[in-house]
């Protein structure tokens, strides 16, 4: 069973990114669990004064749900053409210090919805250098839900062809934990 | 009647590397200047048997050392070398020529990040000599130019006026120094 976190880099309640996850979760198929987190907004802005141990509560409950988890995936909309400042923050927090994060080498794949035509592309290839950057393992995927108010009925997403991406993107995080787990093994 | 001297690089036997007193590095352009690094845990195995010679080495990636535990990190990372799946660059070389005059050129292939190139290393040998407590030494100082993108390390970052801050061309410098085993 492969433990994938799900985060939304959309706060507001009726957020087409944090529906797309909810899809995750009823795709993830039997061998994936997958969890999504709800406290992004609670987490303060980033402040080198305030990063000392203890930790702010939001923060060490972000890194410890990351350290728990297998896999992250991360639904990102595009805010001017980029990440949504607070997912930016969030992750800002989690990846210092940079040597020991708990994203480091972590499995990672980023989606993204948006009301316009592009399905935050822009804001998706932001967060994945991002990631990178960090040391993250980050799958080369990229799902563009363009014009995401159309995509859901009643909840539900309702586009068979984003369904289908989704799911290959969570096979392909499950695969990248496993090898993870088989060189823990292996040494 | 005439001789024919065969040229070898070292003595009959098997000399393993001094770690302390070896060097394994690379050296990148990058932005106004030269981003260099080195590997600290290196190993390697000089084998001379009558007309045959294998050498042999590797390199821990989690020992890259920079100046910034953060750079070291990031060349730690997927985005570089990738530790976490491949843990050990490595060394072999297929052919070892002498020139009869202190320079070598060693064929071989090279392994970095799980991906194997023909690579040729050229430098000098440095004579065996006997070191103060009686062990018998051997240096070969090598170096090699390698293309890092050929092995996946494709990070880069772009330059306000073009261009990128990171060269593709690396330098591989070796500055080996065996010590004779036991027989």
């Amino acid at each position: 069973m492969t433990k994938v976190l799900g985060i939304s880099g959309s706060l507001r309640r009726d957020s087409h990114n944090t529906k797309l996850l909810r899809a995750a979760v009823e795709a993830s198929g039997p061998d994936v669990e997958l969890e999504l987190y709800d406290g992004l907004k609670a987490v303060p802005p980033y402040d080198e004064d305030d990063d000392v141990e203890p930790r702010p509560e939001a923060v060490a409950r972000l890194c410890a749900a990351i350290t728990r988890a297998d896999a992250v995936l991360f639904a990102t909309p595009e805010y001017n053409s980029s990440i949504p400042g607070q997912l930016k923050n969030a992750i800002d927090w989690v990846s210092r210090p940079v040597a020991t994060n708990p994203l480091r080498n972590k499995p990672v794949a980023v989606v993204g919805a948006s009301t316009g035509a592009f399905g935050a592309v822009w804001a998706q290839a932001e967060l994945r250098k991002v990631l990178a950057s960090l040391g993250a393992r980050v799958l080369d995927v990229e799902v563009p839900v363009s014009h995401a108010h159309t995509r859901f009925e009643d909840e539900q997403l309702a586009d068979e062809e984003i369904r289908e991406q989704i799911t290959d993107a969570l096979k392909g995080l499950a695969a990248e934990a496993r090898a993870r787990t088989s060189l823990e093994v292996a040494v | 009647m005439s001789t024919t001297e065969t040229l070898t690089i070292a003595p009959v036997g098997t000399w393993t590397l001094d770690p302390v007193h070896s060097r394994v590095g690379f050296e990148v352009a990058y932005q106004a200047g030269t981003f260099k690094g080195e590997f600290t845990e290196t190993a390697a195995e000089l084998s001379v048997d009558g007309e045959h010679v294998s050498l042999e080495g590797t390199a821990k990636v989690t020992s890259v050392d920079v100046k910034d535990e953060n750079q070291s990190a990031h060349l730690q990372s997927p985005e570089f070398f990738d530790a976490e799946r491949y843990p050990e660059l490595r060394f072999t070389a297929t052919d070892i020529r002498l020139d009869g005059e202190g320079k070598v050129a060693v064929d071989g292939e090279i392994t970095i990040k799980g991906v194997t190139k023909p690579v040729q290393m050229t430098g000098a040998v440095n004579a065996p000599m006997v070191d103060s407590f009686g062990k018998e030494r051997i240096g070969l100082e090598l170096e090699s130019a390698v293309d890092r993108t050929d092995f996946g390390l494709n990070w880069n970052m772009p330059l306000p006026s073009g261009g990128q801050a990171l060269g593709n061309d690396v330098k591989i410098v070796a500055e080996l120094q065996f010590v004779k085993a036991e027989a």
